[in-house]
């Protein structure tokens, strides 16, 4: 009794053990849903609406992956995590794909295994600080006590802006961005940093956003992207075309709207043609079909769509596209072509 | 069954092996470790080949790399610059301050509480009763939020401190208190500390063999004291108070100078003491009431002062069954300090175990030295413990 106990309690674990190995695409599609890595919550990034629905300039790259392998944008499983843990689910298995405010780091690609995805948006460390305190410069910080999550590009960042101008300042650790606001908004501390984009998000959730401001110092690169963990280099190439597509998209002016129209029938330019797959078969390149980009894009929209409706100038959030503008319009956002 | 199983010789070892009380135990015992080891092994295997599969392998050598976060409480020297070795040492400092205190104040307030609890005034039995019934029955991590919340938002900003009288500021950032400088005469008054405290090593045994000879009686305790404590404060006051002491003085954002306790460390300490208080209350309490009332009968009986039945006949009794469940409380508070994380208080799991893993991505090398700290710490603190029990155990004669 005993034994066949313990028996059956070893096949069960073996059955679930054999995981985080090549064949992501093929987990994913027998699971028939794709664990996505997100935020905690960072509106306009990725957060649950009033509805309970994520939403947000990553939720839709997670989005556009599930519609290029599943079919359906829908039949995605968010995965919270704070900036400690969302390596260790990833790595682990628990995650397929991380869209997460993450920064491409040279160590976190060769030493934490991670492949990452073609960038998503370029952004830059600044500092959020109430205008009262009349600071115009980070500069004039020392001494601030400033709030930074744990286990991100962030603390180094500031450990070496203070270190490098001499200045000396209290660090207090915290967890989400949801806590960052808490204990800046009872002036735990003087001031809150992270990636700009994170902050313009963070102001928006203030009381008044209007009595912060964003100091003009951006301290570092962030180049913010999705990831995937080393090892299964198909389900690399289809996370990263998949990213390239939208922001193709945009350039050849295919949106939600009228993908359907042009993935009818092939048209006169080639390279609508091969993103849509009226003509050759990319697809199969990556072990998906002929229309694994028409349904990415019909979920969610192409790069301006997606970033207009989550982070926009029209949204509270009020990003401009800035570095984000496509190449064609003196931004920088710049995909690989698809032939 | 044994009739049928006597026809079979095969089935008859077996079964005669099992129907023995003793092999069957060993068989057990064996069949169990067998399958704990067999379960390890598989998790041990298991996590090296996802590993493999990712390319990643084991190593410690990032312990010597600089950590390049920085850290709010340090005791010893740290900067962004140290290793990830030095990042542990501070995690493990402020680890083993938080359970040190915390084992300190739990216990004062325990003792108290568990006295109080056996007090005939019925307010404050009863006060005492659901303090610890409140406390003992909310999760600890509440009580940390709590306080830690009660200090951030109800304490003022710096620049409007509450002054206690122009040498400590009380803020939302920190308890901001005078540091003390140490003058070369302050050594005087130091070795007359140390000679205080020879002088009443030796003084007890003095005093008990005189006791024991003549009968005569010794107020040890208080003659003690004015050696420990008396003298070298005379000798202070003496030498012109040979300490000078670094008042904070706001500059900017915040204080400077002097020394800072920061709102996550008093809200941890607090929490934890609390809590922990509420059940060496229960300990304390059960422990004095299993002394039979008889005993402090047969004592007064005897003309023996209620203070001295107290400290001579029912405290040596009460502690040797105390201590036992004490030391399981102090093995809890110094693990429940890991939920320091929960307000970035920076304690082994802040550091080793959250931002150098994180930063580094070695899991496995890193939670390893988190539970063998953890271990470590919990064997020291039991070792103690049993060192003590031993001594304080009834010795029949
Ligand atoms: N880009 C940085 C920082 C990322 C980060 O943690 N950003 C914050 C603010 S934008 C965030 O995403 N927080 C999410 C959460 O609280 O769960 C990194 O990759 O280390």
């Amino acid at each position: 009794m005993r034994v066949t106990q313990f028996a059956a309690l070893g096949a069960a674990l073996s059955l679930t053990a054999m995981t985080a190995q090549a064949g992501t695409l093929e987990d994913v599609q027998a699971r028939g849903e794709l664990n996505c890595v997100v935020t905690t919550g960072v509106a306009g990034f990725a957060a649950p609406d009033e509805n309970g629905k994520w939403t947000g300039f990553d939720v839709d790259f997670c989005r556009a992956v599930a519609a290029a392998v599943l079919g359906d944008g829908e039949k995605v499983k968010f995965v919270p995590t704070t900036g400690k843990t969302r390596f260790t689910v990833l790595n682990s298995g628990e995650g397929d794909i991380l869209f997460r405010n993450t920064t491409e780091t040279m160590s976190r690609d060769a030493d934490l295994k991670l492949t990452f995805l073609p960038v998503n948006y370029y952004d830059g460390q600044g500092f959020l600080i109430r205008k009262e305190l009349g600071i115009n410069s980070a500069k004039d910080l020392d001494g601030a006590s400033i709030c930074i999550q744990t286990g991100t590009t962030t603390e180094l960042n500031l450990a070496d802006f203070f270190r490098v101008n001499g200045m000396s300042y209290e660090p207090v650790a915290i967890e989400t961005n949801e806590e960052g606001i808490t204990n800046y908004s009872a002036n735990r501390c003087d001031v809150y940093t992270t990636d700009a984009s994170g902050l313009a998000s963070t102001r928006a959730a203030l009381d008044d956003p209007s009595a912060h401001i964003i100091l003009p110092e951006i301290i570092s690169k962030e180049p913010l992207g999705g990831a995937v963990r080393h090892g299964d280099d198909q389900w690399a190439d289809i996370s990263k075309w998949v990213v390239n597509a939208i922001i193709i998209a945009e350039e050849l002016g295919v949106t939600a709207a009228n993908v359907a129209e042009h993935a009818a029938a092939a048209g006169d330019n080639p390279s609508i043609n091969r993103l849509l797959g009226t003509e050759g078969d990319m697809g199969a390149m990556i072990g998906l079909d002929k229309d694994w980009a028409a349904r990415a894009i019909s979920a969610v929209g192409n790069y301006a769509e997606s970033f207009d409706r989550n982070i926009g100038p029209d949204t509270p959030i009020g990003l401009a596209r800035g570095l984000n503008a496509s190449w064609k319009d003196g931004g920088i956002l710049y995909a690989a072509p698809i032939r | 069954m044994s009739e049928t199983t006597l026809s079979q010789p095969q089935r008859n070892i077996v079964s005669r092996l099992w129907n023995d009380k003793e092999t069957r135990s060993i068989i057990i015992q064996i069949i169990a470790f067998a399958a704990i080891f067999a379960l390890f092994f598989y998790m041990v295997r298991n996590a090296v080949i996802n590993l493999e599969a990712i390319g990643k392998d084991i190593s410690f050598d990032f312990l010597w790399q600089p950590a390049s976060y920085d850290i709010s409480q340090s005791l010893v020297e740290y900067t962004s610059r140290s290793s990830h070795f030095t990042a542990m040492i501070v995690g493990i400092i402020n680890t083993l301050l938080i359970a040190v205190f915390g084992i300190l104040l739990s216990t004062v307030l325990g003792f108290l509480l568990g006295v109080l609890r056996l007090s005939k005034n019925w307010v404050t039995n009863k006060l005492a009763y659901v303090y610890i019934e409140y406390t003992r029955n909310v999760p600890v991590l509440l009580h940390i939020l709590l306080i830690h919340g009660l200090i951030v938002h109800a304490l003022p900003l710096p620049k409007n401190a509450i002054n206690v009288s122009d040498a400590a500021f009380l803020t939302n950032r920190g308890f901001f208190l005078p540091s003390p400088e140490i003058q070369p005469l302050f050594w005087f008054v130091l070795a007359l500390f140390v000679m205080g405290i020879i002088f009443s090593i030796w003084f007890r045994s003095y005093a008990k063999r005189v006791q024991d000879e003549t009968g005569k009686y010794y107020p040890v305790f208080w003659i003690s004291l004015s050696a420990i404590m008396g003298f070298p404060l005379i000798m202070y006051f003496l030498l012109g108070s040979p300490i000078d002491w670094q008042i904070p003085e706001l500059k900017g954002f915040n204080y400077k100078g002097g020394m800072v306790i920061r709102p996550e460390f008093i809200a941890l300490w607090i929490a934890l003491s609390c809590y922990t208080a509420a059940f060496i209350g229960e300990i304390v309490r059960s422990g004095i009431t299993a002394v039979s009332w008889g005993q402090t009968e047969a004592a007064s009986a005897l003309g023996v002062s209620r203070g001295r039945t107290l400290s001579l006949v029912v405290i040596p009794q009460a502690l040797r069954i105390i201590i036992p469940p004490l030391t399981s409380q102090y093995l809890n508070i110094t693990k429940n300090s890991s939920l320091a994380i929960a307000i970035g208080y920076m304690d082994i799991v802040a550091t080793i175990g959250g931002i150098s893993l994180n930063q580094t991505g070695r899991e496995m090398e890193c939670m390893t030295i988190v539970l063998l700290l953890y271990l470590t710490f919990s064997l020291l603190i039991s070792a103690f413990m049993n060192w003590y029990n031993k001594r304080i155990k009834l010795t029949e004669r």
